[in-house]
């Protein structure tokens, strides 16, 4: 498990900077001057010029990439354009954030798709199975802003219950938090459950149809044994896979989500960076949101070891 | 399942206990929340530039002078000026009462410190605004003298917003931008990038009885539908620039109000008329194409198709009810007949032409608005919607035909027009060229009586209503939404949120 680890951590380092190649060049390639965006209405050229100079964009491209790259070697990765904070400094405020909401909605998602995949599984061709496939479907289609306006004119409006937006600390302001992270979480799980709840179903329904269900069931077991004891932790396997994966995307940000509800996390961070040309902060994001995603995609491998015995020995 | 049932019991009765207290329960009733349409960019006045940020900047930072809702100009920092006899000294006697948050007391040395930072700073963005000041100096610690290069009248402007807002000069060496220590009557406590910027009550302030509330939270909301909400549903006391289309809902609201002025700026078409390649088409080249497309337009009807009639119709850069709106130039009826007239004296039975929309909207209805009405008298327009940076670098690098775009207005009329249609203006993108226009908004700047400005513009802008560079269309109203409960709010066409005399009943 070890190599596996190292293995993974080296063909890391190619991939992250492959990424970073790769945002740089297609942000380059946007249309649109940051030095303008940055000026705002300001338009004098010599103002425009000297700003050009003092963020080095009059350097040949490569030039201004491995100045970029050496700074992030040694953990500087420079500041944002648009409000001259460290970039490092916003990706660690944002951090949290998105964390906080990227595990509300999973634990949503856990809480609603878990269990009503196995419901179907149960009832298979029942009026329940097709009733939580319908709602599955609807979950994945009905977009999320929607969903999230929606809810905020009836919750936060009209009923008065919620806050309409905004984002605390869990750890600070814990009912506030929570408050507010009711319709984020929900909006955002609601998708993914529908997409647990769609493989949760299959996966019981294949395990379901094993050999050693049916020799359970013949020793006289009753079905709640069967189906908890016996038939959902082997159906879990590909679940908890699929729900790591599921968390580092969410890390690239609900972006969606957090524009409508206001959350000052990476996916609103990302997307005001990239409609102000602020180049630095686009690229360290996106360098955070990748190795986020490595190490969600080396956590499900190590995690598929762990609740698989047959792979443990290997 | 019995494992579930535990949790889920226990979670309930977790959530009933953190209930019991709640700290976000007890807002201190002396906040009030702001909804601002966008993040603001940096607090630093000098490297400032966007419209939220001087927004921030009015609780935080003040000003040598300020100015009324009808643009007269009134004492702040400054309690009274006087030019000399040639328009070449600015004097000005400062109040001796100001401090800075971090105790410093305001005088004329850091009134100079702050002008000079906004002069020589290298990312500063206040230099065109102050560059008709020489030198800066403080003969005593209430006077404040300015030796100018050239008399000008639009000096007096710029120091009602940020090139006259003082910051502590103890403060230039540390980080400004992330940690602004002004003389305002609130002081920075802490701000969340793209969420909130959080100020405190400056007890020390001159004016501090005038102030309510204890802290303000301005909070960026870009969706304009989401802020409404908010304001509805509490979470804000107020909000800034609500969509045209969210005013009748609003006003139907019995626990809010709006309030409303035309905003200082204008909107309009700019045109390519010799900026490289693109404006040698018949609308970039001759002035009776132009004049058509204009005369194609009903403004009214595209105010009531796109606004909801709430914008007002406007062929000036002015706003209206601005001293230097002329009334020689009423907004013209729409003729369809003289149009096209007017494109065959020209030479053409239809003329073809690209317009600039930026990616929005409203801004893509209204183009299709104008390709509809201008499709009537001959003049075909292909609309391009793009993003707002794109289109901007492309507008200034001549790229384009015509770009639908507007200017957030200046209190000063030269703001208005003189960088738009002046040779080598900082914002005539269509490179618009006529050396009476330059005579004559050259000299307005340096003439120090209003009446005798007004008749410089109006000749100007007998000529440009006559070549038409800039196609103007309508006037933004501002719109400001409120609780019911919040009263003294005093609109101003600025656009700026006045923190004085807000109170909640």
């Amino acid at each position: 498990m070890i190599t596996l680890i190292l293995r993974r951590i080296l063909i890391a380092i190619p991939t992250l900077f492959l990424v970073s190649l790769f945002v740089f060049a297609l942000q380059r390639a946007l249309p649109g001057d940051p030095v303008l965006v940055m000026a705002g209405e300001e338009r004098d050229p010599e103002v425009l010029a000297r700003l050009r100079e003092l963020y080095r964009m009059n350097d040949p491209l490569f030039v201004q990439f491995f100045a970029w790259l050496g700074q992030v070697v040694q953990g500087d990765f420079g500041r944002s354009l648009r409000t001259g904070e460290p970039v490092l400094g916003l990706i660690l405020q944002k951090l949290p954030v998105t964390l906080q909401l990227a595990t509300a909605a999973i634990l949503v998602a856990i809480a609603i798709g878990v269990p009503a995949g196995i419901l179907a599984a149960r009832r298979k061709g029942t009026v329940v199975d097709y009733s939580t496939s319908a709602l599955a479907l609807s979950g994945l289609s009905i977009p999320n802003f929607w969903l999230g306006i929606m809810l905020i004119l009836l919750v936060s409006v009209h009923l008065k219950w919620l806050p309409a937006s905004g984002y605390e600390s869990i750890f600070v302001h814990p009912w506030a938090a929570i408050e507010r992270l009711i319709m984020p979480a929900f909006v955002l799980g609601s998708g993914l459950a529908a997409f647990l709840m769609r493989h949760t179903r299959s996966a019981m329904l294949e395990v379901l149809r094993s050999d050693y269900v049916r020799t359970a069931r013949a020793k006289g077991l009753d079905e709640d044994t069967v189906v908890h004891r016996h038939a959902l932790r082997n159906a879990l396997v590909p679940i908890i896979t699929l729900t790591t994966l599921l968390f580092g995307e969410l890390l690239a940000g609900a972006v969606l989500t957090e524009q409508v509800f206001t959350i000052p996390g990476f996916g609103k961070l990302i997307v005001d960076a990239v409609f102000n040309r602020d180049y630095g902060v686009v690229q360290g994001v996106v360098l955070c949101t990748a190795i986020g995603f490595i190490l969600m995609n080396l956590l499900a491998d190590v995690l598929y070891i762990l609740v698989n015995p047959r792979l443990r020995a290997a | 399942m019995t494992l579930l049932r535990t949790l889920a019991t226990a979670s309930v009765l977790a959530l009933a206990a953190l209930h019991s207290f709640s700290p976000a329960k007890a807002q201190t009733p002396s906040t009030l929340r702001i909804g601002l349409q966008e993040d603001p960019d940096m607090l630093d006045p000098h490297k400032a530039r966007t419209f939220v940020g001087r927004i921030v900047f009015m609780g935080l930072c003040d000003r040598l002078v300020d100015i009324t809702p009808e643009l007269k100009l009134v004492p702040r920092l400054a309690t009274s000026w006087a030019f000399s006899a040639d328009g070449l000294t600015l004097t000005m006697k400062l109040r001796t009462d100001a401090k800075f948050h971090d105790g410093e007391r305001f005088d004329a040395a850091a009134a100079k410190a702050n002008i000079e930072r906004a002069k020589t700073l290298p990312e500063s963005l206040r230099k065109s605004e102050l560059s008709s000041v020489d030198t800066v100096e403080a003969p005593d610690p209430a006077t404040l003298v300015m030796k100018l290069k050239r008399p000008d009248a639009t000096l007096l402007a710029a120091l009602t917003d940020r090139a006259g807002m003082m910051l502590s000069p103890k403060s230039f060496s540390g980080d400004v931008s992330a940690k602004p220590i002004c003389s305002g009557p609130y002081k920075f406590v802490e701000r969340v990038q793209n969420d909130r910027i959080v100020l405190e009550k400056f007890k020390e302030h001159w004016e501090a009885d005038k102030y309510n509330f204890d802290r303000i939270i301005y909070r960026a909301i870009p969706d304009t539908t989401v802020r409404l909400a908010n304001l509805r549903s509490g979470e804000l006391d107020m909000l800034e620039r609500l969509a045209p289309t969210d005013v009748k809902s609003a006003k139907a609201d019995s626990s809010l109000k709006v309030e409303s002025i035309a905003n200082l700026g204008y909107q309009g078409i700019t045109i390519n008329t010799r900026n490289g390649d693109a404006a040698k088409q018949p609308m970039g080249q001759d002035k009776r194409v132009r004049q058509a497309l204009s005369l194609a337009i009903d403004r009214k009807v595209l105010s009531q198709v796109v606004f909801e009639g709430l914008y007002e119709p406007m062929n000036q850069p002015f706003n209206p009810g601005n001293f230097y709106l002329s009334s020689d130039f009423p907004v013209p009826e729409r003729d369809v007949a003289k149009a096209k007239a007017l494109l065959k004296a020209a030479g053409h039975e239809k003329v073809s032409v690209e317009l600039f929309v930026t990616n929005n909207p409203v801004d893509n209805q209204l183009g299709q608005v104008l390709q509809a009405m201008a499709q009537e008298a001959g003049i075909d327009i292909q609309i391009r919607s793009t993003e707002f940076a794109s289109q901007l670098r492309d507008q200034q690098q001549g790229k384009f035909q015509m770009s639908r775009i507007g200017w957030s207005g200046r209190i000063d009329p030269d703001g208005n027009i003189h960088p738009f249609v002046t040779t080598g203006g900082g914002q005539n993108d269509g490179k618009y060229s006529n050396p009476e226009v330059d005579r004559l908004l050259n000299q307005a700047r340096t003439v120090y009586d209003p009446a005798e400005r007004k008749k410089l513009y109006d000749a100007a802008q007998k000529i440009l209503q006559d070549e038409l560079p800039i196609v103007y269309l309508y006037n933004q109203t501002v719109f400001f939404a409120l609780r019911k409960n919040l009263d003294g709010f005093v609109i101003n066409p600025d656009g700026m949120i006045r923190l004085a005399g807000l109170k909640r009943s």
